[in-house]
């Protein structure tokens, strides 16, 4: 569980996140939507202290990140899964050098262990046999997926996907929510994802958090969201035809 | 120039936080050997090059411009010779590398930056300035002292082919020259002088590529930075040790 309270974040004097507070579930896929510019990438980076923060508190299980030194902080991002929105892949390694990365640098896994455990990694995010690929050879797709096997090598508690599906097809993209839902249950993870993909929302959403102006404008399930009469919310839900007809529908 | 002095002082914070205990001793070795190879032997070439020629310009040089009849033509080779170890191969070289290893650094470094790849390296938990420069700085301190031993000594040979084939001195002269009067501390002088010279072209580099921000065009400019600041850095610390050691 990760609770965030009266966060605030600006840069130069311009406000991004406004006294945002919401707790993200342990083994619930936490979503957190919003327009482009709403300021779900910077929320993320200040959860996971790339951004330092202007004001308030994040704390993750009991602990509070404000109260820590470098050490207790570095300890708690060993704990910690991130994709980046665009994949961070390091480019100078080979995908099954990314994967073992984090195994190599921070378990005592002998190579046999690593080699097994990158396998388990590979397979699970649907790619079994690119291990001696450069990032570079790979298309979008795959380097989400690579980045997601990544992220979860060493058994995160905490799992942070930054439009884990954008720029993916329906089909792929489905692939990847499940896969991100999956492990989240079966290991327990607090996950939150940023997304501003509906499908994602409607299939994949256990908890919604909606961003508007780095404001926290909304909360919900996703039952919750298709009925919401706030006008900003539904603008946002309800850009597309497919759902305008979908509503009425129904 | 409160620019200035701010930037100096986030490059000798930056320094400090590369000089922390790696966290996995394990992975070093691999990566120092990695440098190595890499910032040193890859280096080797052109060190090759401009050594040879740099030696043979000043032979033939010198040795025009001895025309009184009272100099023997065996200073030639002892000009040469303290030229060659006293500034041409410990600072030319440096110079070079500057350019070379330095602007390779940069970009190798700021492009990660931007790439986020150093984000993904912290989120991790990884201490992303021991981890990326470290090694570089550590291989550079190493093995430079050994391309500047190098470059020395393929500068006098340069300068010994060269001056034999265009009739400026003989072979006897020469050697007899390269000899004559042969100070040792000349070439810890120059050793010393490499092994600041080497933090300098790695650490300098490594400061500008860690904190590019921006995209693909800021890469370049960080990488035009660093060249331009080690390069002064060189210049100037090469006169201060200059000062200190020799007079
Ligand atoms: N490093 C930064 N420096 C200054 N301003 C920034 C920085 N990062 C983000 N911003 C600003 O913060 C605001 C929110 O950006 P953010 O990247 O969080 O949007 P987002 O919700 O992730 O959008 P998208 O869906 O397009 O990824 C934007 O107005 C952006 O200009
Ligand atoms: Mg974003």
């Amino acid at each position: 569980m990760i609770e965030v309270k009266n966060l605030c974040k600006s840069f130069d004097g311009r406000q991004v996140l406004d006294n945002v507070n919401v707790t993200f579930e342990k083994g619930k896929t936490n979503l957190v939507i919003g327009g482009s510019g709403s300021g779900k990438t910077v929320m993320v980076k200040c959860l996971v202290g790339l951004y330092p923060i202007d004001s308030g508190q994040i704390i993750y299980d009991g602990r509070d990140v404000s109260t820590m030194d470098d050490q207790e902080h570095r300890a708690l991002r060993q704990e910690m899964g991130m994709v980046f929105q665009a994949g961070a892949l390091f480019d100078s390694q080979t995908v099954e050098e990314n994967v073992a990365f984090p195994l190599r640098m921070f378990s005592n896994a002998g190579p046999s262990e690593i080699a097994d455990r990158v396998d388990f990694c590979l397979n699970r995010v649907n790619l079994p046999n690119a291990h001696n690929f450069f990032p570079s050879q790979l298309s979008g797709g795959m380097k989400k997926r690579v980045a997601i096997a990544r992220a979860i090598a060493l058994n995160p508690r905490y799992l942070f996907c930054d439009e884990p599906n954008s720029g993916l097809d329906p089909k792929t993209s489905i692939v990847i929510d499940n896969l991100i839902r999956e492990i989240t249950q079966e290991f327990e993870i607090t996950t939150v994802i940023n997304t501003h993909d509906m499908n994602s929302v409607l299939e994949i959403g256990d908890k919604i958090l909606y961003l508007f102006k780095g404001q926290k404008w909304w909360e919900g399930t996703s039952e919750d969201l298709l009925k919401t009469d706030n006008p900003e919310v539904s603008n946002f839900v309800y850009a597309s035809e497919l759902f305008k007809r979908i509503r009425q529908s129904s | 120039m409160e620019k200035l002095f701010a930037g100096v002082g986030a490059y000798f914070l930056f320094v400090k936080r590369t000089f922390r205990k790696p966290q996995k001793w394990s992975l070093f070795p691999k990566q120092f050997f990695h440098e190595v190879n890499s910032l040193g032997l890859g280096s080797l070439p052109i060190i090759t090059i401009i050594s040879i020629f740099m030696g043979a310009v000043i032979t033939i040089q010198t040795a025009y411009n001895i025309e009184s009849p009272f100099i023997p033509l065996y200073a030639v080779g002892v000009a040469a010779r303290d030229s060659i170890i006293l500034e041409f191969s410990p600072t030319i070289i440096s110079l070079i590398l500057a350019g070379k290893v330095g602007s390779s650094i940069a970009s190798e470094i700021g492009t990660m930056r931007v790439t986020e790849q150093i984000d993904a390296l912290e989120v991790m938990g990884v201490n992303t300035e021991t981890f990326l420069v470290l090694p570089k700085i550590t291989a550079a301190l190493f093995i430079n002292p050994f391309l500047i031993l190098i470059s020395i000594f393929q500068g006098i040979i340069g300068g010994y082919v060269f001056g034999v084939l265009s009739g400026v001195v003989t072979t006897t002269e020469f050697v007899y020259g390269v000899q004559y009067a042969f100070h040792p501390f000349y070439v810890t002088y120059a050793l010393i002088k490499t092994v600041f010279f080497a933090f300098v072209v790695t650490s300098v580099p490594a400061y500008f590529g860690y904190y590019t921000s921006g995209g693909a065009l800021e890469v370049g400019s960080s990488s035009t930075k660093a060249v331009v600041s080690s390069s002064i850095c060189i210049l100037i610390i090469n006169y201060i040790l200059t000062q200190l050691l020799l007079s």
